[in-house]
């Protein structure tokens, strides 16, 4: 075990995925700089600045998994997947499909996303719901330095196409690059225990598909993924002052869902609330609305998302994403 | 919202000739002087507010590219649009938008240029026609838009699209050339070419020559040392003209420097101007890692290691901005009584302003800041 930033944890898990298979190389903006001790272990040859251009360079991920590479691509933020949306829709999660099965494509893309730190609606979007939404993509979101370690390198080990979202909020690494750190006056609501943390050595991978239970409770479950986790530990923790225990879900995987555990911890508490950074409609919210109701669970269910546009100002930014109080309100409504 | 098909812009800061060539030179020089010692003013109250941590997120300032901004947007006329990135506050302090509405939209207040809901980098003046995007190359295509309605609704009026070098490797604004050539369109795409994108030299992701690739596209090109207001205006002038005159888009190419970094607090800058501490935090890591067993031969990571060298290398000689500032280029071309003046007014124009915005900030918090 050795205590690792969240940053570095993605990271660690990227570098025990290219120390074991020389094939896995990383492009996009900035990499060489962002990914400077990746680059200086591995080479240049391994670790290339891309052109501010995402449509040709994520689509050029495709063609590398196709000729025998293990590309992890990173677009700088989410939101700028966006300008590479047709790539991710109609290539890298066609490809299987298409071929019949015949052709893998063991492809990566990494990007950082999230809010909470002021960057205004167009560069700190979520955006795991609409990615979840395309068949053929899986998507993670990690919250603590562990799991960014593991599901990174169990993204890598994965013959599928695999999107991995690190929340910048947690990722000391994304705040410094941005000019945060330079600034100790500008308040941040991190979360300690998704900034910094114990990650297994050698990184062990973080099964794709699986949540896990980060607090046991009796009588509601908050269900979230990313800084939402650590928002809902939050809230459980002053539920129980009030003598509500409520169990908190980490998903860590938007896309497949863990069905099971979603229905196992619903059923069990009766009481189900979704803490989502990302946009209220037809999303992960609603998504397991539709699984409870599938699977005839009659649990009380609501839901704290974001319903438009993340407003630049920090005050109503905190208003928009999924905030404590917020949670509570949800949380009080059912109990 | 105001409607722009039938008035013309409604300003409510000082105002540039809309014929610059009718003034005399003298009266000229030292309005150009005064239009850009404030948008230098003003993206350095911007600076000490983000300092402050009363700006939270990322704050890209236009030092360095005044003289774009001022040689550009001066000569645009009632009913020009024009489509911004993500340094849009000097074009719009040009084009006469009020400097306070900016910096309060800066902090993210209701009394902002946008009910602080965008910030620096989303900034719309519906009634100046102009609408700015932090997603890089998009002004391209907005401008080919915009010059198209212009074209039905406002005949003999241009748009003019702001973007980076490093946003010419994005395919819409590829695309955005062609359309604007294919279409015909009334557009001046303005390249200010700083040599990086974001903290990645040019030369390592862009290839051929940008002058040679715009008028492959058939735009009619021009291209000026960035800092020379007197270049730029002419430059432009030649292209708004022929685009005005429906004898097709252009792109004026100006080479600026940017001293800020890509936005503040740059993480490649602060390795320059903060050697020891950026070093104590950077060097265990590359160190370990460039030992660690598993990765690339030993050519491999000096290779690596040389390119991380070379790269801020290459950073510290752009740096050299004193001698191509071009605040300071405007100024030499005035007689140093004038320019003394014209210090003096926009020294009393900030201060008024800054009065102004500490009275509000003392109301209540803002930003974030503890």
């Amino acid at each position: 075990m050795s205590t690792l930033r969240f940053g570095a944890a993605v990271d660690a898990g990227l570098a025990a995925a290219m120390a074991e298979d020389d094939s896995v190389v990383t492009w996009g903006e900035d990499v060489r700089l962002l990914r400077r001790e990746l680059l200086v272990r591995f080479g240049k040859d391994r670790v290339l600045d891309a052109p501010i251009s995402e449509a040709a360079f994520v689509q050029a991920g495709v063609g590398a998994a196709l000729g025998g590479l293990r590309p992890v691509v990173e677009v700088m933020l989410a939101d700028f997947l966006a300008t590479a949306w047709s790539a991710l829709l109609n290539s890298v999660a066609k490809v299987t499909d298409f071929s019949g099965g015949r052709w893998r494509l063991p492809l990566v893309v990494r990007t950082a996303c999230g809010g909470w730190y002021g960057d205004g609606g167009q560069h700190e979007q979520a955006l795991w719901g609409s990615l979840a939404g395309i068949p053929g993509l899986k998507v993670v979101v990690p919250s603590t330095p562990a799991d960014a370690a593991g599901l990174m390198l169990a993204a890598v080990r994965d013959d599928d196409p695999v999107v991995v979202l690190e929340h910048k909020l947690l990722s000391e690494a994304w705040l410094d690059y941005l000019g945060g750190s330079t600034r100790g006056n500008l308040a941040l609501d991190v979360p300690a225990a998704g900034a910094a943390g114990e990650v297994p050595q050698p990184v062990r991978p973080t099964p794709i598909g699986t949540a896990t239970l980060r607090r046991e409770g009796r009588d509601l479950s908050l269900v979230a993924v990313g800084v939402g986790v650590h928002r809902a530990l939050e809230a459980a923790d002053r539920l129980a002052t009030e003598g509500i225990e409520a169990a908190v879900l980490d998903l860590r995987t938007v896309a497949p869902l863990d069905r099971e555990a979603v229905v196992e911890v619903a059923t069990r508490t009766g009481r189900l609330v979704v803490v989502d950074e990302d946009y209220i409609r037809a999303g992960l919210s609603g998504e397991i609305a539709a699984v409870l109701s599938e699977d005839g669970v009659g649990a009380r269910y609501a839901r704290v998302a974001v319903e438009g546009t993340i407003p630049f100002d920090r005050g109503r930014e905190h208003q928009a994403l999924p905030n404590v109080d917020r949670i509570l309100q949800a949380a009080k409504a059912l109990a | 919202m105001a409607d722009h098909n039938a008035a013309g812009p409604s300003r409510t800061g000082p105002q540039l000739p809309t014929e610059p060539a009718a003034d005399p030179a003298p009266e000229r020089r030292s309005r150009t002087y005064e239009v850009m010692a404030r948008v230098r003013a003003v993206e350095s109250l911007q600076s000490e507010l983000w300092d402050r941590g009363l700006v939270s997120g990322e704050l890209h300032t236009g030092v360095g590219e005044e003289a774009v901004a001022a040689g550009v947007v001066g000569q645009l006329r009632d009913g020009d649009a024009m489509a911004l990135d993500h340094r849009a506050t000097g074009p719009l302090v040009v084009r006469g938008v009020d400097p306070a509405a900016l910096l309060r939209e800066t902090l993210g207040l209701e009394n902002g240029l946008c009910h602080g809901m965008g910030g620096h980098m989303h900034l719309f003046a519906p009634d100046v026609l102009a609408a700015s995007d932090g997603i890089v190359g998009s002004s391209g295509p907005t401008a080919c838009g915009l010059a198209l309605a212009g074209r039905h609704r406002r005949p003999g009026t241009v748009a003019v699209a702001f973007f980076g070098e490093g946003a010419t490797n994005a395919g819409p604004l590829l695309e955005s050339w062609n359309l604007a050539v294919a279409w015909n369109l009334p557009v001046l795409f303005v390249c200010k070419d700083n040599g990086w994108a974001i903290t990645t030299r040019r030369r390592d992701v862009t290839g051929g020559h940008l002058v040679r690739r715009a008028r492959s596209f058939g735009l009619r090109v021009r291209s000026v040392d960035g800092w020379r207001v007197e270049a730029v205006t002419a430059a432009a002038g030649t292209l708004l003209d022929a685009a005005r005159a429906g004898r097709g888009p252009g792109l004026l190419h100006a080479r600026v420097r940017r001293p800020d970094g890509h936005f503040l607090g740059d993480a490649m800058l602060r390795v320059l101007t903060d050697p020891v501490a950026q070093m104590k935090t950077l060097a265990p890591g590359l160190w370990s890692s460039a030992r660690t067993s598993g990765g690339a031969p030993l050519r491999g990571r000096a290779g690596a290691a040389t390119h991380l060298g070379g790269r801020f290398a290459a950073l510290a000689a752009d740096r050299a901005f004193r001698r191509r500032d071009p605040l300071a280029h405007a100024r030499r071309r005035l007689p140093p009584e004038v320019a003394d003046m014209v210090d003096a007014r926009v020294a009393e124009e900030v201060a008024a302003l800054t009065a102004d915005l500490e009275a509000e900030l003392s109301a209540g918090p803002v930003g974030g800041a503890r």
